[in-house]
C-alpha cells in the first residue's frame, strides 16, 4: 500500500485507519523538513493550487498556503469577500472558471455544510475540504490527532475530552471520527444544549460536568463558543458559560495528574480557556499549529501524485 | 516473462571492494576530520554502514554517517503510478563546510544523485561533495554525473537490473544480475 484510498479530501468519515497513519507517516518528513534551515522542496513545482475562501480564516488559510508554497506549488489565493460572488455568480461557475485557468487542485472552505463533496461531484479536480459549514475540518482532526500522537506516543487507548459548542463545530465531529478511527475514547462535553442529537451514535459519551471530563481525560480539546453560526440563546450569558464550563488553573490544580490542553483557535480568552492555561507547559496550542503545516503537506503531496 | 538470474559479486569480492574502497577513501581524506560519510536511502545506507565499520576496523577512524532521503527532489514525482513514500533523513549534525562522500548502491542513471545533491544542500553548504558507488553500471547514465570511486564497473543493457542485497535485510552478501 503506497497511496491514499481516496482521491479528495472531503472528510475523515470516508477515510480509513491507514489513510490517516500514512498522512502521519509522511507528515513526519514534512515536519523535518521545515525545521531546516531551507525549508521547502521542489516536489509539486508543477501543480497549480487555488485556495477558495468563502468563510473568514486565519490560521487555516496561512497554513494551507504555506504548505503548498513550502512544497513549491503555484498558488492563487481567493477570498469571497473581494470577488463575484457578491455579483451572483454560482459556486459552480466560479470553481469553473478558476479551473480554466488550469488548476490542478481546489482548497475549500465553505459556509454550507457538503459544498466540497458537491464541488468533487461537479467539477474534474482534486478537493480537499478546509472546513464546510458545521460539517467537517478534516485537516484540523488530523494535526489535532498528529500532536497528539507527538506529545503522548500513540493516540490508540487515551482518553479525549472535546469541550463546549459541539452542536456548530466541524472541528469536533472530524475530531470525533478521526479519534475513534485512531483507537482513543472519547467524550463530548458541554451545555446539553450546545450538543447535536444523536452525537452517542458515533461512538462518544456525553458528559455535562467539566470537572467529572477532566478526571476521566488525558487530553482536554477546547473548542471556542461559535456566535457567528448562533442563532437563538443555548446559554444564558458568557459569564454563565465560563462559570460552567471555562478551563481555570483553580480546575487543574485539583486533579491529581497532568492533562494535555489543546484548542484549533481562534481562542477566546477568558471565556472557554484562561490565558494562564493557554499559554502554560499543559498547552500545546502552538505545537498545533507547526503540525498543521507538515500535515498540510503529507495531505497535499499524497494527493498530488494521484493526479 | 522468464526471470534470470546471474551472480556478479559474492560475499567475499563485496567485502574485498568495501576494503578497497575505505583505502581510497583513506588516501583522499586522511583522519576524516571534517569528512562525513552520507548514504542515500533506501539501499546506499548499508554500503555507507560497511564503510564506517571497515575504517575502524583498518584505522580506528569512527568517521560520522548519516543517511539522506531523496524523495522530496525526484524530478520522476507523478510519472509514477503511486506517491513515493519517503525514508527517515538521518543528519543530526552539521554538513556546513564539511567534505561529504555520498555513498549508494548502484549508479544507473545519475537521477538518484542529482536528487540527492539538491536535498543536502537543503540542510547547509558542504565544501565539497564526492560521490562513491558499490556498481557502476557503465553507458546508462541521463545525466553528466560520475562517481570519484567505484566498487565494480558492469556493461549491462537497460531490461537488465542490477540487485544488490545485503545480510541485514537479504541474510546474505551478494550482487545479482536479473534478466528479463
Amino acid at each position: 500500500m503506497n497511496s491514499l484510498s481516496t482521491k479528495h479530501l472531503l472528510g475523515i468519515e470516508n477515510i480509513t485507519p491507514e489513510d490517516i497513519q500514512m498522512i502521519f507517516q509522511v507528515a513526519d518528513n514534512f515536519k523535518d523538513v521545515i525545521n531546516r534551515p531551507i525549508k521547502k522542496v521542489p516536489t509539486l513545482r508543477d501543480i497549480t493550487i487555488a485556495n477558495l475562501f468563502f468563510e473568514n480564516s486565519t490560521r487555516t488559510k496561512l497554513s494551507f498556503e504555506l504548505a503548498e508554497k513550502r512544497l513549491s506549488a503555484d498558488v492563487v489565493n481567493f477570498s469571497a469577500a473581494s470577488s463575484s460572488v457578491k455579483k451572483g455568480e454560482t459556486l459552480i461557475d466560479t470553481v469553473n472558471n478558476i479551473l480554466a485557468m488550469k488548476v490542478d487542485m481546489v482548497v475549500i472552505r465553505h459556509p454550507s455544510p457538503g459544498a466540497a463533496l458537491f464541488l468533487s461531484k461537479h467539477i474534474d479536480s482534486v478537493i480537499i475540504n478546509a472546513g464546510d459549514g458545521t460539517h467537517e475540518h478534516p485537516t484540523q482532526a488530523l494535526l489535532d490527532a498528529y500532536s497528539i500522537r507527538e506529545k503522548l506516543g500513540d493516540v490508540k487507548g487515551k482518553n479525549v475530552v472535546i469541550v463546549g459548542d459541539i452542536l456548530h463545530s466541524r472541528v469536533a465531529i472530524s475530531n470525533i471520527h478521526c479519534l475513534k478511527k485512531l483507537g482513543a475514547n472519547v467524550k463530548v462535553c458541554g451545555p446539553l444544549t450546545l450538543m447535536p442529537k444523536h452525537i452517542e451514535s458515533l461512538g462518544v459519551e456525553v458528559e455535562t460536568n467539566l470537572k467529572k471530563a477532566l478526571e476521566w481525560c488525558d487530553v482536554a480539546n477546547m473548542l471556542r463558543i461559535q456566535h457567528e453560526r448562533q442563532e437563538v440563546k443555548y446559554f444564558p450569558s458568557l459569564k454563565e458559560y465560563t462559570l460552567q464550563y471555562g478551563l481555570t488553573q483553580d480546575l487543574l490544580d485539583e486533579l491529581d495528574k497532568e492533562i494535555v490542553i489543546m484548542h484549533p483557535g481562534p481562542i477566546n480568552r477568558g471565556v472557554e480557556i484562561s490565558s494562564e492555561i493557554a499559554d502554560s507547559n499543559n498547552s500545546i496550542i502552538l505545537s498545533q499549529v507547526e503540525n498543521g503545516v507538515a500535515i498540510r503537506m503529507a495531505v497535499i503531496y499524497l494527493l498530488a501524485g494521484k493526479i | 516473462m522468464i526471470l534470470k538470474e546471474r551472480e556478479i559479486l559474492n560475499k567475499t569480492e563485496i567485502n574485498i571492494l568495501i576494503s578497497r574502497l575505505t583505502r581510497q577513501l583513506i588516501e583522499n581524506h586522511n583522519l576524516f576530520e571534517e569528512s562525513i560519510l552520507i548514504g542515500v536511502q533506501p539501499r546506499g545506507i548499508f554500503v555507507a554502514n560497511r564503510l564506517q565499520q571497515k575504517l575502524k576496523e583498518l584505522s580506528g577512524i569512527d568517521v560520522t554517517t548519516g543517511a539522506i532521503d531523496t524523495t522530496f527532489f525526484r524530478d520522476d514525482f507523478r510519472r509514477k503510478d503511486m506517491p513515493l513514500l519517503p525514508s527517515v533523513n538521518n543528519l543530526d549534525f552539521s554538513i556546513e563546510n564539511k567534505r561529504i562522500i555520498l555513498v549508494d548502491d548502484v549508479l544507473f542513471s545519475g537521477r538518484t544523485i542529482r536528487a540527492a545533491m539538491d536535498a543536502l544542500m537543503t540542510f547547509g553548504r558542504p565544501t565539497s561533495i564526492e560521490l562513491l558507488v558499490l556498481i557502476d553500471r557503465r553507458f546508462t547514465r541521463n545525466l553528466p554525473i560520475e562517481a570519484n570511486y567505484v566498487g565494480k564497473y558492469i556493461d549491462t543493457l537497460s531490461s537488465e537490473k542490477v540487485e544488490v542485497m545485503w545480510k541485514e535485510t537479504d541474510e546474505i552478501d551478494k550482487v545479482i544480475l536479473v534478466k528479463k
